[in-house]
């Protein structure tokens, strides 16, 4: 205990005088800071955040020392997070490097791999973006025919990607291949990290119902990528694909929190309800209470849901720190109900703003109002991407449940 | 608040649940429900409860009790909600113990000495009507003397048909709806003027609706100060709600684990039906929203004992979301048995029946969601 009250102190200290102002201030949508070879800063002070949280390992706090990684605790790590939040400090990196690839190759990449790659995610210096899906393999994501053939010293990778987030904007592309038979689709499938600035690779953005474009196409035309670039052994990627997909499910999952449960009450303070808040400007109230009764019942529910669903990831959090197992196939569990709940969020804001939210473009309502509408329609791919809510419960059903196939 | 159990409250719940599988499984609710027995819960497993300790967890040690906590006697609940083993345990050690404990210390060393070691049992008389409402109170307390005299009807007592004490809530003055001037007694059940309908619920368990006609107490008898009960009648009940959703918990628990077994089992159309997705999807659903129920039970049980200070606010977290996910299993397990389900010699109908009635301990979903709403400024 007392060396973790010692690591806090520090921490505020080191926090106090590295973080700067500019960084403590609340994010715009257009604020987060990727990374990566040609990565556009919001402001200078934001490079040198990261920077800075990179030298020292903390925009991945658990991962080795090592590999550049912070090497901190369990108890050490939520020590640090709250220190950030304490100073609202922006994340210094937000990436797919972080959240999805990094994990997988700890596990499952070579030292030589692992000394390349992982550095290069933790300082933000790659930015990475995944190639799974295509236009024929989505829910049934094994079926995939993008072909890596072997040509001596290098593959040469033929076919396309789709749902690529940011590929237009990504120098690396991790992507799962088939190396080995169609049949069975599991076991011709590999893990293979490819360069995307070369000739054979290109992207083009896709347009959402949103009107954004944060998702590509992505094609591979005689693409070259040297051999030491497979990721364990050939034809076994699908179980790194498995993994990398947990990770990714409960990146996903976290989208779902927030709410009236997830602020943890502090004494004398008291708790109130980002969406009971903001309905009630654009509802009203009487005596205190939300003044549309269905609304305020709707309300409730999903306050009531959303603090069970913090209180959840807590206790699994809490659970695994002492099997120290990562993810399991109950996140598909985490995934299920954090997205469907953040759909469900995007719905109610809608019927608490009325006309307020429908807005496309221009006059007639605040940027934060069209903010909203636009993030409506993209939380409606919350439940698709990263597999979607019913191949979640079809995992649940199989391999938590142990139903019968 | 913690989200794990720490290791004496694990070692309890191992051995109510050793107590609940070898003792009283579903088996022994038949038994008793089938007898001519009355009181719809044996007599010989409640003493087997008391030489445990379990009637005293709550109780200072100077009374005799271990002082365990809200976390391990609603461990146990949960364990025993497992097998719908039918006891007075949760109105005697929960919520009259509860109560008890703001007595005069004279009434505190006679009753809670003799909960421990006798198993004196317990009851607490609030509701009015149909529905929860812990300040719609208008029976009646006057001052006579150094006496009072108690006049009303209470219905929905837990145990209360066959308690050897009963706490009765009253008004001693303010307008019914009214958060002041409620005040709260203990008397004997036999007390004159007081008459005692057991009534038999779906659940094959008892509640009681009680007539107190000019009952006359010994002002000894007020717990707490006169008027100034609200705060004592809230806390408790938030303990109370807390545990039985413990209770549920453990029932939907095992309601869910007797369907998904079935699922394995059966077989229509040459599959298990268990391989159906219409019924996977189901049951993956309801495994989710069971997870959601735990977190909320244990942060809320583990509030009481750890000095939290959202304790009501969880309390109704919990009661409104273990009503929900148990009113959804209780139907949904019956409908993936297909017919066997509405049989009664298939146990999933006694969890059904049970769901209902526990549901509306101390207030419904509906209550709760309400009242989570209000505590969260809305």
């Amino acid at each position: 205990m007392e060396n973790l009250d010692q690591f806090r102190k520090e921490t505020k200290e080191w926090l106090e005088e590295n973080c700067p102002p500019e960084m403590r201030k609340p994010m715009g949508p257009g604020d987060v800071v990727w990374g990566g070879r040609n990565c556009k800063f919001p402001h200078p002070d934001a490079k040198l955040w990261l920077e800075r949280m990179g030298e020292k390992g903390w925009t991945c706090p658990t991962w080795p020392k090592e590999y550049g990684g912070g090497g901190l605790s369990f108890d050490e790590n939520k020590i640090l997070q709250e220190e950030l939040m304490a100073i609202r400090a922006r994340p210094a990196l937000s990436s797919f490097g972080i959240w999805m690839l990094g994990p997988a190759l700890l596990e499952f990449a070579s030292e030589e791999q692992k000394k390349k790659y992982i550095p290069e995610i933790v300082k933000g210096e790659i930015r990475w973006c995944q190639g799974y899906s295509e236009p024929g393999s989505g829910s049934d994501l094994a079926s995939l025919k993008t072909k890596a053939e072997d040509n001596g010293d290098h593959f040469i990778v033929n076919g396309q990607k789709v749902w690529t987030s940011y590929a237009d904007d990504c120098d690396m592309i991790f992507t799962l291949v088939r190396t080995g038979p169609q049949e069975p689709k599991h076991d011709g499938i590999s893990f293979l990290l490819i360069d995307m600035d070369q000739p054979g690779v290109t992207t083009k953005p896709i347009k959402l119902i949103s009107g954004k474009s944060p998702f590509c196409e992505t094609f591979f035309d005689n693409a070259i990528v040297p051999k030491e670039n497979l990721v364990s052994e050939l034809n076994k990627g699908w179980d790194v694909a498995k993994r990398l997909l947990q990770h990714e499910r409960n990146m996903i999952a976290g989208m779902g929190l927030g709410g009236a449960g997830s602020a943890k009450k502090k004494k004398d303070q008291t708790i109130s309800s980002g969406m009971a808040t903001m309905a009630k400007t654009y509802v009203g109230e009487e005596e205190g209470k939300l003044a549309n009764a269905g609304l305020r019942q709707k309300i409730a529910s999903f306050d009531i849901n959303s603090h069970a669903f913090s209180l959840t990831m807590r206790r699994a959090s809490e659970e695994s720190k002492s099997s120290n197992s990562g993810p399991s196939p109950a996140s598909s569990m985490f995934k299920y109900y954090g997205s469907e709940s953040n759909k469900l969020r995007y719905e109610l804001m809608l019927e608490a703003m009325g006309t307020k939210a429908l807005g496309w473009e221009g006059e007639g309502f605040g940027p934060a109002e069209l903010a909203i509408t636009r993030e409506w329609l993209r939380t409606k791919a919350n439940s698709i991407e990263g597999g979607t809510s019913e191949v979640q419960l079809n995992i649940i059903a199989k391999r938590v449940l142990d139903l019968p196939q | 608040m913690s989200l794990v159990l720490n290791e004496e409250q694990v070692f309890l719940k191992d051995s109510a649940k050793k107590f609940a599988s070898e003792k009283t499984p579903t088996t022994h609710f038949r038994e008793v429900r089938d007898s001519e027995i009355d009181n719809c819960y044996d007599d010989k497993i409640w003493q087997e409860m008391v030489s445990l300790g379990w009637t005293g967890i709550l109780v200072p040690e100077e009374f005799g009790g271990s002082n365990f906590g809200v976390a391990g006697i609603s461990s146990i609940l949960e364990e025993l909600g497992r097998t719908l083993t039918p006891s007075p345990l949760f109105s005697t050690a929960v919520v009259g113990v509860s109560l008890i404990k703001h007595a005069s210390d004279d009434v505190k060393k006679d009753i809670l000495t003799k909960v421990v070691q006798d198993g004196l049992r317990l009851c607490f008389a609030i509701e009015e009507s149909n529905h929860h409402d812990p300040v719609k109170i208008s029976c009646e307390a006057k001052k006579d003397g150094s006496n009072f005299i108690i006049s009303g009807e209470k219905s929905f007592v837990i145990d209360g048909g066959f308690s050897d004490k009963v706490i009765v809530a009253c008004r001693t003055s303010g307008e019914e709806g009214s958060k002041d001037g409620l005040s709260l007694f203990v008397l004997d059940s036999d007390s004159k003027g007081l008459t005692i309908t057991a009534t038999k619920m779906v659940d094959s368990r008892n509640a009681a609706n009680m007539k107190f006609e000019n009952v006359k107490i010994p002002s000894e008898k007020l717990i707490g100060k006169e008027n100034d009960a609200y705060e004592i009648i809230e806390s408790v009940l938030d303990i109370s709600r807390a545990a039985i959703s413990a209770e549920m918990l453990g029932s939907a628990l095992q309601a869910y684990q007797i369907t998904l077994d079935y699922l394995k089992e059966r077989e229509q159309f040459g599959s298990k039906i268990g391989s159906f997705q219409a019924l996977q999807h189901r049951a993956a659903i309801m495994f989710s929203e069971l997870e959601l129920c735990k977190s909320c039970v244990i942060e809320s049980i583990t509030s009481f004992d750890e000095g939290g200070n959202d304790s009501e606010r969880l309390a109704s977290l919990s009661k409104a979301k273990v009503g929900e996910v148990f009113h959804l299993i209780s139907n949904e397990s019956v409908q993936m048995h297909g017919g066997i389900g509405v049989t009664d010699e298939y146990d999933i109908g006694l969890y059904l029946k049970r769901a209902r009635v526990a549901e509306q301990i101390f207030g419904d979903s509906n209550f709760h969601k309400n009242r989570y709403a209000e505590l969260t400024g809305y």
